[in-house]
């Protein structure tokens, strides 16, 4: 069947917009109701359009930009080191089977350690600085881009590493041209999904540590009985996330529009 | 000869990091780094006692009861997501952001509705948990197949027994993906709704021996903490091996060819 | 309808295709795949439906098997019209890598159509031994369908339907991804089936020597907007061999005659009368 009419597929897309909007208004709607019925408690949980104008007012807070910044500072330089030291571990072990085999025991023990697990020891080792937010970030997401390095390694094709080599192509050649590129989708994948581990860590870190961010501010509002500020900075939390996995996604879409993952997707 | 080498490759670095922590740990008392010896037995002395009953196995008995209704609810709905489309279109946005709100956020908020409760912690494993099963479910019945689905709709196999003999099993693949993401937020969950507000658990035990400086006790709660997450890996893992032997079949015949 | 009266007067009529027209909406406007469509099928009979690429043969059979709804027209199955997937019909389809469950074994395979029409269990297993035993098969119901060769799954994938005993068994192009060796075989499979167990088969091919090889009669669509170019009976001895009978005479005249058709048909000759009222098919009298 070839596709539909560039008319219905508009139209489509139209009914796809505002069906989702219905669901989003749909959703708030509820939330009201739960509340000023008294379902909830509404000391406990207010009606969304008061968590909405405490959203709204902290935006214009100065405190509120700066717990963004805070924790975006410390999702940002956690997911980088974890990428650049994921990759390059993953291609270092990647490169050699004996390598590969001598530390697959050693880092199926290490990965499905929880990184909260390290909260103590961050206390104890930094206290309430961004650093303890990194140790975790870095923890948790290092062996997400890790893992996911060392599947794209091994899923090289061999007829076009051969082809290369025939070619006279030497390791460095290999490794840029052959190995890199087709490595390439599942590192995006690997970085994709540890920046929105690396968000959930970096909440965590400021929860529980009390390092400074979005969520030691959640916590504050929490036990400073500021419900509606609370759930104001939780959808705003809920916003950066959907802000996060957006850009991923687009970066991945456009940087790998060669591949086929990518082309299929589309179709589909 | 081939099995001794596979037992070599598994235990040579093991071995090979255990030494070295073991000789820096050599002489120098450190007050933060106990030495192996001392954390075996100290991890004996602590959690071979009344607190793993009374502290631990609550703990894994809440993580696993969230994670099971989690699993429940996101493949039921997953089925009904992926099959409808009015209802895709109409929940997307919302379930989009809904997954996007990092699950440790709701532990102040179910403080709040539901106070210090085993049952606050269950709603927050499960409300953190679902998003991965629910979505990835979604994807997978959507991916069924178009030759396979025709198949079973002209030999008239539809309603009950369409969702357990095609979406289910051709979903599982997809399904199982999510359920390992949600083993590891559950354990995370679970670790700090125990750390932000409890008075026992696994998690209040690790900060407590931190704060009173108890600190090779602290390490052997990390210690503990760490084997549940592989135990529960290689549970998962060996699970999956099971279920999805055809799946893992299939993909070998496929990359053989 | 009184043409029906030449040729299989005593054999009750099993599928009746009456005017099918099938219209996709697409970039360009609206798209006539297919334009009138009528023939019958009597009870018993094994026809070959051929025709140029693109020439709607796929969209023919996803109307027949209810997967797909036709624009206009009716189809009639033992003189109930088809609206959905009819309980008594079966399809085979090309991808057999594809249409197996692939987490089922081979015996679950073919026994799961008949374990949701509640067959018992002692009939169920009969049937499913009967039809694996009759596609040759019956070594390996415990195997998984990717663990057999493409042959063979498609082998396992007649054992389905005709476990199912359809009243109207449908083949889209089963054969066309299998080689050259396997396809051999299994038409003759089928041929064998076919005269053992007298069903009613209706066979999608582009291939013009399997369906004048395969079938008692072809049918030959034109290209696309679909109509019937010309639906031919095959008086070729009834036991077939892949030698000898590819080699008689008669059997080079029939082919040429389709083939000639197709070329036709390629070039958008219509035939004369394109809309012409149902009506049986015709001997081929041109040498």
């Amino acid at each position: 069947m070839a596709g539909r009419r560039p008319a219905t597929a508009q139209r489509q897309q139209w009914a796809k917009r505002s069906l989702g909007l219905v669901g989003v208004l749909g959703f708030l709607l509820m939330w009201q109701c739960v509340s000023l019925t008294g379902v909830i408690n509404p000391q406990f949980l207010p009606p969304a359009s008061a968590a909405i104008t405490a959203l709204v007012v902290s935006l214009g807070t100065l405190e509120f930009w700066e717990a963004v910044r805070e924790t975006m500072l410390a999702w940002g330089i956690g997911l980088g080191i974890a990428a650049v030291t994921g990759i390059v571990a993953g291609f270092v072990i990647g490169s050699s089977s004996f390598i590969r085999k001598a530390t697959h025991s050693t880092i199926e023990f290490l990965r499905p350690i929880p990184s909260v697990g390290l909260i103590p020891i961050a206390v104890i080792l930094f206290g309430v600085k961004i650093e303890s937010s990194l140790m975790l970030i870095i923890y948790a997401a290092f062996w997400q881009i890790l893992i996911q390095v060392l599947y794209g390694v091994a899923d090289v094709d061999m007829v076009a590493d051969n082809t290369a080599r025939s070619f006279g192509l030497g390791p460095v050649s290999r490794l840029r041209y052959v190995t890199f590129p087709s490595a390439l989708p599942f590192i995006f994948t690997g970085v994709r999904l540890a920046a929105a581990i690396a968000l959930i860590l970096a909440i965590t870190a400021e929860l529980i540590i009390g390092s400074p961010g979005l969520g030691h501010a959640i916590a504050l509002a929490q036990s400073g009985g500021a419900v509606a500020e609370m759930y104001g900075l939780v959808l705003a939390a809920g916003l950066i996330g959907v802000m996060v996995n957006l850009t991923m996604r687009l970066l991945e879409k456009k940087t790998l529009s060669w591949h086929s993952s990518i082309r299929s997707e589309i179709v589909i | 000869m081939k099995i001794l080498k596979s037992i070599a490759y598994a235990v040579g670095l093991p071995i090979i990091l255990i030494i070295i922590w073991w000789a820096a740990t050599l002489g120098t008392a450190n007050f933060y780094a106990p030495s192996p010896a001392l954390l075996v037995e100290t991890f004996a002395q602590v959690w071979f006692s009344e607190l793993f009953l009374t502290d631990v196995l609550p703990s894994i008995g809440r993580m696993l009861a969230g994670i099971a209704l989690a699993i429940m609810i996101g493949i039921t709905a997953g089925l009904a997501i992926g099959t409808t489309r009015w209802l895709r279109m109409l929940l997307e946005p919302t379930l989009e952001f809904l997954r996007a709100v990092p699950p440790p956020v709701l532990i102040p908020v179910m403080m709040l509705i539901m106070g210090i409760s085993d049952s606050m912690k269950i709603v927050t494993i499960v409300f953190g948990c679902v998003w991965p099963v629910l979505l990835n479910t979604v994807e997978g019945v959507r991916a069924v197949d178009s030759v396979l689905s025709d198949s079973s709709r002209s030999y008239a196999i539809g309603g009950l027994a369409r969702v357990r003999h095609l979406l289910i099993p051709s979903a599982s693949p997809q399904i199982m993906v999510g359920v390992r993401q949600s083993l590891s937020l559950g354990l995370i969950l679970m670790v700090i709704s125990e750390m932000f507000a409890s008075s026992s658990g696994l998690g209040f035990s690790i900060i407590k021996f931190q704060r009173s400086f108890a600190i090779p006790e602290m390490w052997s709660g990390i210690a503990l903490l760490g084997l549940i997450g592989v135990g529960l890996s290689f549970l998962f893992q060996f699970v999956e091996r099971k279920a999805l032997r055809w799946y893992h079949g299939q993909k070998e015949v496929e990359h053989a060819s | 309808m009184p043409a029906n009266l030449s040729i299989a007067t005593d054999r009750h009529i099993a599928l009746s295709v009456r005017d099918l027209r099938k219209v996709y909406s697409s970039d360009a406007g609206d798209v006539e795949a297919v334009r009138n469509l009528t023939f019958d099928l009597p009870a018993g009979e094994l026809a070959c439906l051929v025709g140029p690429s693109g020439s709607g043969k796929t969209t023919l059979l996803k109307c027949i098997s209810g997967l797909m709804r036709p624009t206009g027209g009716t189809i009639l199955l033992d003189g109930n019209k088809i609206v959905g997937p009819p309980k008594k019909m079966a399809v085979v389809f090309q991808e057999y890598g594809r249409s197996l469950f692939p987490w089922m074994r081979v015996h679950e395979n073919v026994a799961l159509p008949l374990k949701n029409q509640r067959v018992p269990k002692a009939r169920r297993k009969e049937l499913v031994d009967q039809a694996l035993e009759a596609v040759g098969l019956a070594h390996v119901p415990t195997s998984y369908p990717w663990q057999l060769s493409g042959g063979m799954q498609q082998r396992v994938a007649i054992a389905r339907a005709i476990a199912y005993q359809p009243e109207v068994l449908l083949m889209d192009e089963p054969f066309a991804a299998v080689d050259a060796q396997t396809r051999a075989d299994l038409e003759d499979l089928i041929r064998d089936v076919w005269e053992k167990l007298g069903l009613t088969i209706l066979f999608v091919t582009h291939d013009i020597d399997e369906s004048v090889y395969l079938g008692e009669r072809v049918i030959i669509l034109s290209s696309s907007p679909t109509v019937i170019q010309d639906d031919i009976r095959v008086d070729l001895p009834d036991v077939r061999d892949q030698l000898e009978t590819r080699s008689l005479p008669r059997f080079t005249e029939l082919r040429h005659h389709v083939y000639q058709q197709i070329q036709l048909a390629k070039l958008n000759h219509r035939p004369a009368d394109a809309a012409r009222p149902p009506q049986a098919s015709r001997m081929v009298r041109d040498a």
